[in-house]
């Protein structure tokens, strides 16, 4: 009987968080900010029909970047949690900190128990009565949760995207102006093609002022007149 | 797929797509309206009308909710929105009904939410049916509910309507329907009111006169109630979506049609054509 090498729990677990992350590197990247009145996701997404982008609940919505059949999974998850919570007690005890638990659980256990980590990363975003009551997790393939201020890049060249949304996102942004900053970031690494196209970018908010459902897709021609603008 | 996680969670993974309904069975959480309930007392309604009108559909429903020859209540309400397209109003048991109602909200919300589009009003329209079809048990008993689904036809523009029996027989409706203890005599009302070609501010007329006529003859019916300001609820789907009608906007139709019920208590009369004339 052959013995199996030795290999030391710190490097597996570098070699999974390794893989993970170059998974998530390859694909492009997406961005969470906040604006005046709610949250704004923009993402670099060519395709219609395969979102990265998405609706959870009343105030809760969803960004991902990675394998998409892995995200995919996790966010009609959350959407089945989501909605049998609100189901069994009140559409307002349905909040993003427990989804956000949910994945953080979900995320560990895979990273550390399955074959393969996911090659994700997560926004779960709450949009709350004013700005200071905003609500950003990050999750990241390992199961590690982060409270976010301000905005989240994720995804692709994402530090490239954060320095830029770090010079230009204040708070009080009106939508066109957060469009305007998360396009143009989301554009650095594109520099010899100008800012994206708006039929390449797929844009969702989390409007506040909006009754029930907070959660609304932009448009491809809503888009482009905001970035007229 | 199957992932190591503790039981429950697993389940929130399970590849069945689509159906809350579905998914909350396989929790062996039995929707609430499959309750057993051995209740003598209970809380019953109602007349519901709708009507479909130009580019959309009206449906309208009393404020009554009655057990056995009280009133339990004068303003409950008995139509509300299923979705952003399409509405539904419910006879029958109270607690199931509204039950259902939930029920079938969260079903259509999150279809749409899964598969990022929403349901074509057939499929609303048969899910509804199954729901219904489970329940079967408990209409035996007597603890029947009895829904009146309408809405707009994406593909089409056009307002459709759809009746239930208990067994989750779907039969669908043209022009207009009535369903509840009064339906006959609203149905009556509205064979001579309505014609296809009116506005929904015209249909929204027309279905409170039929309320009117239902309440005129049914016990289990309220009529408006000018003294409190309750008035029946009315609700307009069309390209705008959901919508219900204010009681601004209500005061004056229903002052309108008490105005004219005190010099013809029956209401309008309908115009007798003659092929001689």
């Amino acid at each position: 009987m052959s013995m199996p090498f030795y290999v030391s729990p710190e490097q597996i677990m570098k070699d999974r968080a390794d893989y993970a992350r170059k998974g998530i590197a390859r694909g492009r990247s997406v961005v969470t900010l906040q604006y005046s009145d709610g949250i704004l996701f923009v993402a670099e997404n060519p395709s219609r029909a395969l979102h990265k982008i998405s609706e959870i609940y009343d105030r809760i919505g969803f960004a991902a970047v990675g394998k998409y059949s892995e995200f995919e999974n996790l966010r009609v998850a959350g959407v089945r949690h989501a909605d049998l919570r609100g189901y069994s007690y009140h559409r307002g005890d349905v909040t993003g900190r427990a989804l956000a638990n949910l994945y953080a659980q979900t995320l560990g256990t895979i990273f550390t128990t399955m074959d393969k980590p996911y090659e994700v990363e997560m926004v779960v975003a709450e949009v709350g009565a004013t700005s200071t009551d905003d609500q950003i997790y990050r999750l990241t393939f390992d199961g590690s949760v982060a409270d976010e201020h301000g905005f989240v890049a994720m995804g692709g060249s994402a530090e490239g995207v954060s320095r830029a949304l770090g010079q230009t996102w204040r708070a009080g942004l009106s939508l066109a102006n957060a469009l305007d900053i998360a396009v143009t970031a989301l554009s650095t690494d594109h520099a010899e093609t100008g800012k994206y196209p708006s039929d390449m970018l797929e844009v969702g908010i989390l409007d506040r002022h909006r009754d029930v459902r907070k959660f609304r897709r932009l448009a491809g021609s809503e888009v482009a007149e905001l970035l007229a603008k | 797929m199957s992932l190591p996680l503790g039981q429950g969670v697993e389940q929130l993974f399970a590849l069945d797509q689509g159906s809350f309904y579905e998914f909350l069975k396989s929790q062996g959480k039995p929707a609430a309206f499959a309750a057993s309930l051995t209740a003598i007392e209970l809380v019953h309604g109602t007349t519901i009308v709708a009507a479909t009108c130009q580019g959309g559909v009206v449906m309208a429903g009393d404020r009554r909710a009655t057990m056995g020859n009280l009133i339990a209540s004068r303003e409950i309400e008995k139509v509300f929105p299923a979705d952003a397209q399409s509405c539904i109003g419910v006879a029958g048991t109270a607690g199931l009904a509204i039950e259902l109602v939930r029920l079938f909200q969260v079903e259509l919300e999150h279809y749409e939410k899964i598969e990022g589009t929403p349901l074509s009003i057939d499929g609303k329209a048969n899910r509804l049916s199954a729901f219904l079809r489970d329940n079967l048990q408990l209409s035996m008993a007597g603890l029947a509910v009895v829904p009146l689904f309408a809405g707009i036809d994406q593909s089409t523009g056009l307002g459709r309507i759809f009746s239930y029996d208990a067994t989750g027989g779907k039969y669908e409706e043209f022009d207009f329907h009535a369903i509840g203890s009064g339906y006959m005599f609203a149905k009556g009302s509205l064979k001579k009111l309505y014609s296809p070609q009116m506005t929904s501010q015209q249909v929204a007329r027309v279905v409170i006169e039929a309320l009117f006529d239902a309440a005129d003859d049914d016990s289990a019916t309220s009529g408006p109630d000018l003294a409190r300001g309750i008035f029946p609820v009315v609700a307009i789907v069309d390209a705008q979506g959901y919508r219900r009608l204010s009681d601004e906007e209500l005061r004056p139709i229903v002052e309108s049609v008490l105005a004219a019920r005190q010099i013809r208590p029956n209401g309008p009369h309908a115009h007798l054509e003659s092929n001689e004339s």
